[in-house]
């Protein structure tokens, strides 16, 4: 019989040497610190299309700017202004990273971009912090359609796809549809997610509505 | 302390990579600015608990020899704490920390005036409630559930935009059926100090001009007793509240003082201890921290008070310079350690990391910070918007703090708020706040 069987099981209970800095991403801090490719200035910026979602009063706002080859429609450049917290800082930077990089996704490509994508690239974000980064793609569509007003394409504009039911924060019957399958079953839930309603509440009991549909339609009557 | 959070700054900023811009030179700084969060315990106060971990370990309700001793050093601290509140030692209840003191206060009233009230209006009635609507979370969730529940009515005091309840307010509110009134000495996010004196004085007259007990009055104190008198006569409160953990006390140990003939429910059941009204064996360390902690606060708070004050203002009058930026909370009738700023067009917990990683730790109004989606209530409640809420900083100071440390936070401040600004899309018009 060895003593040493006995030390297995100590464990140390002590402050962590990094100081628990753990709460966002090294990457999500990276993007959050040095934000990569926002708008500087303005005045001096012709962009082919922009958009912008989101209210102060809900506390995220972005708005978007993008520059379009008009032969192969991908996108050669974007810029951004956030206001917002950290994460949803991160999230339209690195979403500008991936809409930029390897010559620019095509306008198409573009828009399929989902906010789980991004999370994705960020090594994630806090649970409690998903729903700050669900802007920036609506952003980004909403720029995309714009460019394609400019230029007459009217037939590519895409509404968001479905039918929207918080106009100030740009969600869908979609958006609540997906976080009802992700598992939210309390308005609370699905504003833990998305944020709906907190721009405009006379949404809200359009969103409850919702909820109970999609509720019953993918897990039966309660 | 310093040491270790030095390395946190410097680890959180990873690298070379990130020494660049606005998180560079973080490593030599360290400054805490968040003493309305919690206190560090205070070396004193961790000297004098230390033998009742290990030595004088015995619980106070055995008969023994240790039991005994444990028993006696409980007598003292409750009659140092009682002397300071100029109260009788047997009126102090110990409990886990100021939530649970806040709970037992409001549960306990309510579930022990029923009686009362149903022998004089009949089994229909629901004991009525008055509190403010800048209360912490630990007065103010329970007595919303309560009234969900439909089993009070709530009166909720509106403050005026300094951040203050009015005595009138809460003077016309009161109904022949107004059990409780909780009203806080200090405002944890504000720092605005309530007229409790006065609000006890009405309180009194009423229930003399009625030739009635209720209503009670309780005061959450927890902010307030590092810096302000806790005379209970003088305040004419029946119940209060108070804790270690912002006293440079321990955390973990809460008080809730009760006035003797008070009648209050005990809500955690047991052995009996506390006069029956909290039963569990006794944190003797832990009341013995708290006691000391405030016995040390109480002796220097006039001095401390004094000294803070001219940081704050100071402090205040630098971060106001900053364009776009306002004072939340009266500019007088806060505690000496409060600064609260909102800046426009930024997002707080963004500026709050930023600051983290220059060394100076503060805390935030945004809904971003906290786990609900809403900003302040507290920010709110005076009439402030969305916007101005979730932009809301707190810096609040303590005994490490120094005019030094107030100028470096001056210093650093522009910089962060200029550079946020410039990535914010959104640029108010201050004329709608």
């Amino acid at each position: 019989m060895k003593d040493d069987n006995k030390q297995k099981r100590v464990v140390d209970i002590k402050p962590a040497k990094n100081g628990g800095s753990s709460f966002y991403s090294d990457i999500v801090k990276e993007h959050f610190f040095h934000p990569k490719n926002f708008m500087e200035d303005e005045s001096g910026y012709v962009a082919d299309g922009q958009g912008m979602v989101g209210s102060p009063a809900c506390g995220d706002v972005m708005r978007v700017w993008i520059k379009v080859d008009p032969q192969t429609k991908r996108i050669k450049d974007l810029k951004w202004k956030t206001f917002g917290c950290a994460s949803a800082i991160a999230a339209t930077s690195m979403m500008s990273v991936m809409v930029t990089e390897k010559g620019g996704m095509t306008l198409e490509g573009a828009r399929a971009l989902r906010p789980q994508d991004i999370t994705e690239r960020l090594h994630g974000l806090p649970i409690r912090k998903i729903h700050c980064s669900v802007l920036g793609d609506k952003a980004l569509r909403s720029a995309i359609n714009d460019y394609y007003r400019r230029n007459g394409e009217t037939e590519k504009i895409e509404i968001e796809s479905g039918r929207i039911i918080d106009k100030v924060l740009k969600i869908t019957d979609h958006d609540i549809e997906e976080a009802v399958l992700d598992g939210a079953v309390s308005l609370e839930d699905v504003q833990r997610k998305t944020k709906v309603g907190t721009g405009d509440s006379s949404c809200i009991p359009e969103v409850e509505q919702l909820i109970r549909f999609y509720r019953e339609k993918y897990f039966g009557a309660e | 302390m310093k040491r270790q959070i030095n390395q946190k700054t410097k680890s959180m900023i990873h690298g070379q990579k990130a020494l660049r811009g606005v998180a560079r030179d973080t490593r030599r700084t360290s400054i805490y600015m968040d003493y309305a969060a919690t206190t560090p315990v205070d070396q004193k106060v961790i000297e004098t608990m230390m033998p009742f971990f290990n030595t004088h370990y015995g619980n106070p309700s055995s008969l023994h020899a240790p039991g005994q001793i444990a028993s006696g050093v409980l007598m003292q601290a409750r009659e140092s704490i009682a002397t300071h509140l100029n109260a009788h030692a047997d009126e102090m209840i110990f409990c886990s920390g100021g939530t649970e003191s806040d709970n037992l206060a409001i549960i306990g009233v309510i579930n022990s005036s029923k009686a009362e009230l149903y022998k004089k209006f009949g089994k229909n009635i629901l004991p009525h409630v008055i509190t403010s609507a800048i209360e912490h979370p630990a007065v103010l969730e329970p007595l919303l559930k309560l009234k969900y529940q439909g089993l009070i009515k709530l009166t909720q005091i509106k403050p005026s935009s300094n951040g203050i309840v009015s005595v009138k307010d809460i003077q016309d509110a009161i109904t022949n059926q107004t059990v409780l009134i909780t009203i806080m000495y200090a405002n944890n996010e504000i720092g605005t100090i309530q007229p409790i004196a006065e609000i006890g004085k009405a309180i009194l007259k009423y229930r003399k001009q009625n030739n009635t007990v209720y209503p009670y009055f309780h005061t959450d104190a927890c902010q307030a007793a590092e810096y302000l008198d806790l005379n209970v006569e003088k305040l004419h409160v029946d119940l209060l509240t108070l804790n270690g953990g912002k006293i440079y006390g321990p955390k973990g140990i809460g008080l809730l003082f009760v006035r003797r003939g008070i009648k209050i429910e005990p809500q955690i059941l047991g052995g009996g201890q506390e006069r029956r009204l909290r039963s569990g064996t006794e944190n003797v360390p832990g009341i013995i921290g708290l006691a000391k902690a405030l016995d040390l606060s109480q002796n220097r708070r006039e001095r401390e008070s004094k000294r803070l004050i001219k940081l704050r203002d100071k402090l205040i009058e630098g971060l106001l310079k900053i364009e776009k930026s306002r004072l939340n909370g009266d500019r007088n009738a806060r505690l000496p350690n409060n600064v609260n700023i909102s800046f426009m067009d930024i997002e707080g917990e963004a500026a709050m990391l930023y600051l983290d990683a220059k060394g100076i730790y503060c805390s935030t109004g945004s809904a971003c910070a906290s786990t609900s989606l809403d900003p302040s209530h507290v920010i709110l409640a005076l009439g402030m918007s969305y916007e101005a809420a979730h932009g809301s900083l707190r810096f609040t100071l303590g005994r490490s703090t120094t005019m030094s440390d107030v100028n470096y936070v001056i210093k650093i401040m522009p910089e962060i708020v200029q550079r946020l600004r410039k990535i914010s899309p959104i640029s108010l018009d201050m004329t709608r706040f």
